[in-house]
């Protein structure tokens, strides 16, 4: 078991830079998510770390040791792939058994390591049976089963469950991460679902455009993204225009074009100074769409529903206040809101962030 | 519907005309007849008794044979190594090596023929029986990259990669699992192969050292004196293995395929 560190890590492809300069810190025993849409360089990451691809410059260790030398199957990693990459000429038991071979594993006490790896992905006795005769779910158990059983160093995890369907994948996500939380092994997960990223991981790293964009708590990268790009990857956000009108001990005020006057409380407001402008975030689904006329917590503004899809539990609105179109996710209490009402938008300046407006 | 059989008479006339001359081979091939001729006038395998005896043929036929083993050999070796190079790396002139791999194809035999012997000859080497292997394996070549490069295509890079993470040196992965992956396709190039140098008369009666003769250029020698018989059972023992190897191999594959599910 043991940390993998990224220092200044950069790739390029001929006169494309995948990744530029990058340094992150995977700790051990931990299952960090690189997140990000695709091309953003995360699976370079990730092949990188593995030994697939070399960096072009900057250094990869692995429980401190520098590894940019090491051929890959020298390196003892698990790789689960998205395609599950079971070998089809093999059963189950040789696809298993297969990386301890090369450790010098006895062949009894293979046996015994594939048996016990079966039980922990929960698909015992199917040692006889080939790949093909699997479901894609329980292939990629397999897939883990074999990644896993040669006790690997890091376990490399390239977006394993996008090849599933929805039902299946939401299943899996909470048994990987259970299993990565029983055995303990450092794991890197590579995904652009955002929802896969924020259930499973200890820590997230948000890239785009081959940088690292914020490292933090599912949390916190959700709570308080670092940057607009943060901020509209995960989850559907508000943003708006805001200056600084001026600020008390407790809070800075921002004057908006719509919502007049919003306090929030300074924690939430990167330092700004007095005049300065910014960006204001509100996640969709703090912003509460309300009957006109009712008690207002924090700020509103009248608006007007212009669409809503109906999801069930809550309703997803497209709200236009004045000029702006928003987006509010709120539950559903009673019968929701048609398109074409007249309601109060609602902000309560507790759940705002405030970002310094994009140097452009 | 006047149209479409007369679509399907000019078929049956094709097909006819393509296979009548064989199938005239393989029955005169148990005339009993001196004079090979119509029509039939018993049935007899004294002519494949005959060419048993016969030891030129039988020592062109083990000729044959060993090239062709050989020439399936040298060729599908080259071929799997090339394939895998164009396939799974990228380096310059990719392009113009691919085209030179598939050029025996393109330029005709006799061309191809004159110019190795002239090389040959450049180089101060006698004919021998390593040219007629070389030749062969250039000629056979092409179909085997082309076999073998189609199959490789299809096999996901992911299982190499994933048998390296598992700690399969890159010459390990190749024997575990790109090879095996790609057997039926390296089965189907070396038949190709085979086949390709087995029936092989053009580029072999240049290159041919004296004294040496294969099936081909033995049967094209004894038709200068006349037509006998016997000719007519080695064309048969000759379709038979040129048709019968790839049919066996075909059944075979299927029959292990089906053992494995």
């Amino acid at each position: 078991m043991a940390g993998v560190e990224l220092k200044n890590v950069v790739k390029s492809f001929g006169a494309v830079t995948a990744v530029k300069d990058v340094d992150v810190t995977f700790d051990e025993g931990s299952f960090t998510t690189l997140l990000g849409p695709s091309g953003c360089g995360k699976t370079t990451i990730l092949r990188m770390v593995a030994g697939l691809e070399a960096p072009t410059g900057g250094d990869i260790l692995v429980a401190g040791k520098r590894v940019n030398d090491v051929p890959i199957h020298k390196r003892n990693l698990g790789l689960v792939f998205q395609n599950y990459a079971l070998f089809p000429h093999r059963t189950i038991g040789q696809n298993i058994a297969f990386g301890l071979k090369y450790r010098g594993v006895s062949k009894s006490d293979a046996a015994t390591k594939v048996k016990r790896a079966l039980d922990i992905v929960r698909l015992p006795g199917v040692e006889d049976r080939y790949p093909t005769q699997l479901s894609g779910g329980q292939q990629q158990r397999i897939a883990l089963a074999r990644a896993i059983v040669i006790e690997p160093d890091v376990l490399l995890l390239d977006e394993p469950l996008s090849a599933l369907d929805a039902n299946l994948r939401e299943e899996m996500r909470v048994e990987l991460k259970a299993i990565q939380h029983r055995i303990g092994v450092t794991s890197i997960f590579v995904t652009h679902d955002q929802s896969e990223a924020l259930a499973m991981s200890d820590k997230i790293i948000v890239m785009s455009d081959g940088k690292v964009q914020q490292v933090g708590a599912p949390e916190e990268v959700y709570n308080n993204p670092a940057n607009e790009f943060v901020a509209s990857f995960l989850g559907a956000s508000n943003i708006l225009d805001v200056t600084v009108a001026g600020s008390d001990q407790d809070s800075i005020a921002l004057s908006t074009a719509h919502f007049g006057t919003i306090p929030v409380p300074r924690s939430r407001a990167t330092n700004l100074g007095d005049g300065s402008s910014g960006r204001l975030v509100v996640r969709a689904e703090k912003l509460q769409l309300v009957v006109p006329g009712s008690k207002v917590t924090g700020v509103g503004a009248k608006g007007t529903v212009e669409a809503v899809d109906y999801q069930g539990q809550i309703a997803r609105y497209f709200v236009k206040v004045g000029d702006l179109q928003l987006q509010a996710m709120n539950m559903i209490e009673g019968r929701p809101f048609g398109a074409g009402t007249e309601v109060t938008v609602q902000i309560n300046p507790q759940d705002c962030s405030v970002l310094p407006a994009e140097v452009k | 519907m006047r149209a479409w059989g007369l679509i399907r008479l000019y078929t049956i006339l094709v097909y006819v005309f393509m296979f009548a001359p064989i199938a005239v081979v393989l029955m005169l091939a148990f005339n009993n007849s001196q004079f090979g001729g119509f029509p039939i006038e018993g049935f007899s395998l004294r002519w494949f008794y005959k060419l048993a005896e016969n030891e030129a043929i039988v020592r062109a036929f083990k000729t044959s044979l060993s090239l062709g083993l050989l020439t399936a050999l040298v060729a599908t070796t080259i071929g799997i190594l090339a394939s895998l190079a164009l396939v799974r790396y990228e380096f310059r002139g990719k392009d113009l090596i691919t085209t030179m791999l598939i050029s025996p194809v393109l330029v005709p035999e006799t061309v191809l023929a004159v110019g190795l012997l002239i090389f040959l000859r450049w180089l101060h080497m006698p004919r021998s029986f390593l040219l007629l292997l070389l030749g062969h394996s250039i000629i056979a070549l092409p179909f085997v990259v082309l076999v073998v490069q189609a199959r490789l295509v299809g096999i996901k890079k992911e299982y190499e990669e994933a048998a390296r993470s598992l700690g399969a040196s890159p010459f390990q992965t190749f024997l575990t699992i790109t090879l095996p992956l790609l057997l039926p396709a390296v089965f189907a190039g070396a038949l190709f192969a085979f086949t390709i140098s087995f029936d092989n008369i053009t580029a072999t009666i240049f290159w041919r050292p004296t004294g040496m003769e294969t099936v081909p250029t033995q049967i094209f020698g004894m038709l200068r004196n006349s037509v006998s018989p016997e000719i007519n059972a080695l064309g048969f023992v000759m379709i038979v293995i040129t048709v019968g190897v790839p049919l066996l191999a075909g059944a075979l594959a299927r029959y292990f395929a089906r053992k494995k599910t």
